[in-house]
């Protein structure tokens, strides 16, 4: 059996004068999370959809499972849930009865119906809200509701388009916990988003998108030393230690780098950043600030913003492309 | 966090062939579809109340001026008629669902389950059968308390609403297609009320056919409801229905033929 569990070559799809895809390859290793980053309108959902079997590609080749998903769909669906952007969910059916009819409609027996759902409903902390109508149930609720009817049928491959937008970082949390959980249990997870911290906690390698291409495929640390990974961040509360406080995370700065004022978008006057390998820094130095007796109001790892992934992506492509010409 | 069971096998088949599986596929489908029926009542006023108000505003308002007195053979008249009325209207509703239902991503979630391409929309008519049937009891109790009378028999009366539940269910595969080609389910009730308006004025629903001037004649006796209301009023007040039933069967049939393609074609593709 392949190593990929997804794959696509060469997906175009066009709706009207946009180029949604225009010319996606994509690889997924069984059992693990392939993160898909992108901006809005970055043809993440199309994507998904081609994927799903949802939107058939103008042109292009995509496997599911080892699957072909223009010829044979009906068989990818059997391998496959889908938790699409939108919660959608059936408003004026109970949470059992949402997942009973999926069961129904995965040819589950009756009675293994009712039970999965049951499973499911205990599972994502429904139990109780299980006999009420969908439309009571709060935001995070709906998600959840949505995400287990997705895994009624045991499936060996996940697509989850955005599954924590518009969530509070809590909920955020437990949806992370339930994806890694998901992959334990053997499933391979495909999941877009447009966080790149959620990629970071969750994806074994991602897939940066914009305007229909893929830009970047690495893992999340190579991403990161692509575009300079984790920061750490201190404002010291007397601005006349910024001096002592340059000093002393110049000890954790990551191997070639030295820490200096804050100049990233949105920065405090009096802040200094340093760019660091990984979290163990912040171990290091908060003792050592403390040592110094510098206060501090502010401290905190930043990974760079999805802005700054894709101002430094395009900007080495260009440098690439330079190269390739001299 | 607790182990949840081991999948079972996966089938690359569904279980006892593909027709037994749109069979199943679509009861389960049309059972969400009822919950959703009863979950919200006032969905059924326009099968309910609506007609109700119909048979009393044509038999007291205008009954007397039409029939030239005589309201109650007026009622007589009426009430089969009405009673293709209602059902053709009655599945202006289902495309104004199945539309709102499209927009809200529900339906993308079936269409990534291994079932036919037709059981959503197959399922969600069948469910239809119960809003046509309200029509046929509430019109013809309703009806019966204003002074109507079957005056064939009851093997009759039910061969006539047996009829009109199978006509709206060809009937409304027109809604079902408006439903997938427009973008709002306001758009769906618009289109389809330009349609059912002069299809249920324009036929022998409220006057004898033979007082409207010849090129209006012409309209009614190509008109579907026509054969349907003739064959209604056969059932429930005796009169020929056999050549009535066989026309209104052959429209039936073509309704089906034509609309069920395009509603299933026009679902593909709203993507």
């Amino acid at each position: 059996m392949s190593d990929f569990v997804v794959r696509a070559e060469g997906l175009r799809k066009r709706f009207g004068k946009t180029q949604a895809l225009d010319g996606v390859d994509l690889a997924m290793r069984r059992g693990t999370v392939l993160g898909v980053l992108g901006p809005n309108g970055a043809g993440k959902t199309t994507a998904v959809r081609v994927l799903a079997t949802l939107l058939r590609p103008d042109s292009g080749h995509a496997e599911v499972a080892g699957i072909d998903v223009l010829r044979e769909p009906q068989r990818v669906r059997r391998r496959i849930g889908l938790t699409g952007q939108y919660a959608s969910v059936d408003e004026d059916l109970t949470g059992t009865q949402n997942l009973v009819l999926i069961g129904q409609l995965l040819d589950l027996p009756g009675k293994e119906a009712k039970r999965r759902a049951a499973e499911l409903l205990e599972w994502f902390d429904l139990a109780e809200a299980a006999g009420r109508m969908a439309k009571t149930y709060s935001g995070g609720m709906r998600r959840r509701l949505d995400l287990a009817a997705s895994l009624v049928g045991h499936p060996e491959v996940i697509f989850l388009d955005e599954p924590t937008t518009g969530l509070d970082p809590a909920k955020r949390e437990d949806m992370w916990g339930v994806v890694r959980n998901q992959v334990t249990q053997g499933a391979s997870v495909l999941l877009t988003t447009q966080y790149l911290e959620e990629a970071d906690a969750l994806a074994d390698e991602i897939v940066v998108i914009n305007k229909g291409r893929v830009i970047a495929h690495d893992t999340p640390d190579g991403l990161k030393r692509l575009v300079g990974g984790l920061t750490l961040r201190v404002r010291p509360a007397d601005p006349q230690r910024v001096p002592d406080a340059l000093r002393v995370l110049d000890k954790v700065a990551a191997p070639g780098t030295s820490a200096a004022p804050d100049s990233s978008a949105g920065a405090r006057p009096g802040a200094v950043s340093v760019p660091v390998t990984d979290d163990t820094a912040l171990d290091e130095a908060v003792p050592a600030l403390r040592h110094e007796g510098i206060e501090v109001v502010d401290l905190g790892l930043h990974l760079p913003s999805l802005d700054e992934v894709f101002h430094a992506l395009t900007t080495q492509n260009e440098e690439a492309q330079k190269e390739e010409l001299v | 966090m607790t182990t949840l069971t081991a999948p079972a096998p996966v089938l690359d088949k569904p279980r006892g062939g593909s027709i037994a599986a749109l069979a199943r596929h679509s009861v389960a489908l049309a059972r969400r579809s009822l919950i959703k029926t009863m979950r919200t009542p006032e969905a059924l006023l326009d099968v309910t109340l609506q007609p109700v108000i119909f048979l009393l505003l044509f038999t007291y308002l205008f009954g007397g001026a039409i029939s030239g007195g005589n309201r109650g053979e007026y009622l007589q008249f009426l009430l089969p008629g009405m009673l293709a009325q209602s059902l053709a209207m009655g599945g202006i509703a289902l495309g104004q669902n199945l539309n709102a239902d499209i927009e809200k991503g529900v339906f993308d979630r079936f269409r990534s389950l291994p079932v036919a391409r037709s059981a959503p929309l197959v399922g969600a008519v069948a469910a239809d059968v119960v809003r046509y049937l309200t029509v046929c009891v509430v019109m013809l109790a309703f009806g019966m308390l204003m002074g109507f009378r079957v005056e064939t028999g009851f093997v009759p009366a039910v061969a006539a609403v047996a009829l009109s539940i199978a006509f709206g269910l060809c009937f409304c595969w027109i809604s079902v297609w408006v439903g997938m080609l427009v973008r709002t389910p306001g758009a769906v009730q618009g289109l389809m009320f330009l349609l059912v308006f002069p299809l249920s004025f324009g036929s022998n629903v409220f006057v004898a056919t033979d007082t409207l001037p010849g090129w209006l004649q012409a309209f009614v006796h190509v008109n579907p409801i026509t054969p349907l209301v003739s064959t209604i009023r056969g059932l429930l007040l005796g009169g020929p229905v056999a050549s009535h039933l066989l026309v209104t069967l052959a429209w039936m049939a073509g309704l089906l033929v034509v609309f069920v393609p395009l509603a299933l074609r026009g679902y593909a593709r709203r993507a």
